[in-house]
């Protein structure tokens, strides 16, 4: 059986008669009839590889000698479908992006759907079509899997989890306790899109913007800095959940130096800058989903960042700041009028503002 | 970004803070009224450009700090109730009441929404018209009008099922308790450009004459603020009082007309109670008694909750001025954003949690 390409995927039409199952119903998870259907014709049809092909317990893989990483992810983005994505290519993005950043390239993904009875079936197939689109984009497969239906509102709609397995090339060495004073702080884009692109069409927050997320999977872009930088990078980082505040306190901590962040530097689009200054957020603590960090030695980071600036995700890559022996364990930022402030971890959640 | 960027520029900025440092002769205090002021002097690190003798007090005009415990409570126990959906503004979410907030409740079940706008409450009251929906509406003059027209619009379209838990407040009552106050010190005001984007400035011309004070309506970016304070420190120098205006850009003297006319449709004048302040008189809004049926305390039994704030919470002396954050002994250690003591802690305009977002420990 040949993999699919992910155009292929794309032009699949769902394999389940919608006139049939409009919805799904806690019989598609109870084991039965129903659930055999749901897993061999939408499932295992359109992740079709080798390995899924034998519907067993498990994956068996060959894998190569070496190290393996191994990154686990779940998924429960509220709404399923928002701009530049949704649930099925993010769930794959995740987990291969956060293998990335231990340096590994993504060899196999393991997804699992919990489903909440009532999903409309299309919906999970549109799902399950994009989910497969983005792993064979990714050059991953998706080779186990579960389904699993629980009653009408126990679930938003769909959860998913992914599970990878990659392999880290000998020689490479990512730790987030490795960064060193001197070092520099690399990003491979524009900060903040993934969040705002959620919260602008959140029930409630809704406003009108073009934005898109930016989940992708940095993998090949992560691949190319490493064969620029070598063992001079240090730290990758995907600063996803509370951001690139969040990722970069985590660094200072974890290598006990202190991180300064040039405002002036990070790249930030005008329409994300604008809705931030609306909603009252701070960009730094808005998630991101196709960015990553990369603290490199000074020697090598001109070389990481035109490696980043050569990849199609990377075009606005940019330094933002360096690594310190002052503070250690503390991020702060040169704001762009002169004065410093300490950039915190995230309390809570970011709350919009009153006004 | 427009209207941003030119009022960020390093170079001006430095100007500006020179400019300042010629001027000032002798101590002199200022007071920024608004808690969004506040933010932006301190995440710009404006107060360490300003030369010693110049004193800025940070002023009450964070809604989410002055809006009473007992409508904290109030809020709580609407949340509570399984039938409503309770609507806010999201910063209000993790104000501590008596003994929960509505984050908390949120997690124990209650039908809590976050909203951008009250107008997205009433189109939540048109998707359910089966539930309560409860808005909180919370504020100063800035926020008024747009809750105004959320009960203008509920009332036009006959929704049933709409009301608004009201808590507004208005500056120049405050500014008078301020400076009516026996150990006031504050010598001069930066009057919140937002707030007279909406009022205008008239009403400040005579509290500017009768206590002998300049006002000057500032804006929020970085230059905005040290523009005003340059504007004030040279009328304290001067000896001059009145009302000048830096934020000509937004704010004319006599505001918004339509805003203001449909603010007096819908609201009235009444006495509120301030947190950490106490009772001022004529400081805040109710709805007129032609839009009683939106109103959320005569709807629903909310009365009879008892509000308890914390022994230690300083909020009263921080929101007049008299302390700073750092002069709390609670202050980022039993206080902190994760647990906060009193309203001034939670995000994101409260002057405790500026100080404690931006590294001022101390």
């Amino acid at each position: 059986m040949s993999e699919p390409t992910a155009a292929g995927i794309l032009g699949m039409t769902c394999p389940i008669p919608i006139s049939d199952y409009p919805h799904v119903q806690l019989a598609h998870g109870g084991g039965g009839r129903l659930t055999h259907m749901l897993i061999e014709k939408l499932f295992a049809a359109t992740f079709a590889n080798p390995a899924l092909a034998e519907l067993h317990d498990g994956a068996v893989l060959e894998v190569p000698a070496g190290r393996l990483a191994i990154s686990t992810d779940s998924f429960v983005v509220s709404p399923l479908f928002f701009p530049g994505g949704d649930i099925g290519s993010l769930a794959v993005h995740g987990t291969v992006n956060d293998l990335a950043m231990c340096g590994a390239r993504p060899l196999a993904l393991t997804a699992g759907f919990i489903i909440e009875e009532g999903l409309a079936m299309d919906d999970l197939w549109k799902i399950v079509r994009s989910l497969a689109a983005a792993a064979a984009a990714a050059g991953v497969a998706v080779v186990t899997g579960d389904t699993k239906v629980v009653d009408r509102g126990k679930g938003d709609g769909v959860f998913i989890n992914t599970t990878g397995i990659g392999l880290v090339p000998a020689g490479v060495s990512i730790r987030p306790s490795a960064a060193r004073p001197g070092d520099l702080v690399l990003i491979n884009g524009r900060i903040a899109e993934h969040g705002i692109a959620i919260m602008s069409v959140r029930e409630g927050l809704a406003f009108e913007t073009a934005l898109t997320s930016d989940s992708a999977a940095l993998h090949e872009l992560v691949a190319r800095v490493l064969e620029a930088g070598g063992a001079d990078v240090h730290v990758l980082r995907d600063p996803t959940r509370g951001g690139v505040s969040s990722a970069l306190n985590e660094i200072a901590t974890a290598s006990r130096a202190g991180i300064r962040l040039d405002e002036a530097a990070i790249p930030i689009g005008e329409a994300v800058r604008g809705a931030c200054e609306i909603l009252g957020l701070d960009p730094l603590y808005v998630a991101n989903e196709g960015k990553g960090l990369a603290i490199v030695a000074r020697p090598a980071a001109e070389r990481a960042l035109a490696a980043m600036r050569a990849h199609p995700l990377g075009r606005d890559a940019a330094i933002i700041g360096e690594v310190v022996a002052d503070h250690p364990g503390k991020v702060f930022l040169k704001s762009r009028v002169g004065g410093v402030r300490v950039v915190d971890m995230l309390s809570g959640e970011q709350l919009p503002r009153i006004c | 970004m427009r209207y941003v960027d030119e009022y960020r520029q390093a170079a001006d900025v430095r100007k500006f803070a020179a400019a300042i440092r010629a001027r000032v002769t002798r101590p002199w205090t200022l007071m920024e009224i608004c808690g969004g002021q506040t933010h932006t002097l301190i995440k710009f690190g404006l107060d360490r450009l300003l030369p010693e003798p110049l004193t800025l007090v940070h002023g009450p005009g964070c809604p989410v700090c002055v809006t009473p415990l007992e409508q904290i409570d109030r809020a709580i126990a609407l949340a509570r109730r399984p039938e409503v959906i309770f609507a806010s503004f999201g910063d209000m979410l993790r104000v501590p009441g008596s003994d929960t907030d509505l984050l908390s409740v949120k997690a124990q079940g209650g039908d809590v929404r976050i909203v951008y706008s009250p107008l997205d409450a009433v189109k939540l009251a048109q998707r359910h018209p089966d539930r309560p929906v409860v808005f909180f509406a919370v504020g100063f003059e800035t926020t008024a009008p747009a809750n105004a027209m959320a009960a203008w619009q509920a009332k036009q379209l006959g929704l049933e099922n709409f009301s608004l838990l009201v808590s507004h407040v208005l500056v120049p009552p405050a500014m008078q308790a301020l400076l009516g106050a026996p150990d006031n010190r504050v010598q001069a005001f930066l009057a919140a450009g937002h707030v007279c984007a909406v009022m205008g400035y008239r009403e400040y011309e005579p509290i500017a004459a009768r206590h002998r004070v300049p006002i000057v309506v500032t804006g929020f970016e970085p230059l905005d603020l040290l523009h005003g304070i340059y504007l004030a420190v040279t009328a304290l120098e001067e000896g001059r009082v009145g009302v000048e205006n830096q934020y000509a850009r937004a704010v004319s003297r006599e505001g918004n007309l339509p805003a203001q006319k449909l603010l007096g449709e819908v609201f009235e004048v009444c006495d509120r109670a301030w947190r950490g302040i106490g009772v001022i008189p004529g400081s805040g809004w109710r709805l007129r008694p032609e839009f009683a049926h939106y109103d959320a305390e005569r709807r629903f039994d909310v009365g009879g909750v008892s509000a308890q704030e914390s022994p230690l919470c300083i909020a009263g002396a921080i929101l007049t001025g008299h302390k700073r954050p750092h002069d709390c002994s609670a202050f980022g250690t039993r206080c902190t954003p994760e647990h906060p003591l009193g309203a001034p802690m939670v995000s994101s305009e409260g002057a405790c949690a500026a100080y404690y977002q931006y590294g001022r420990q101390g």
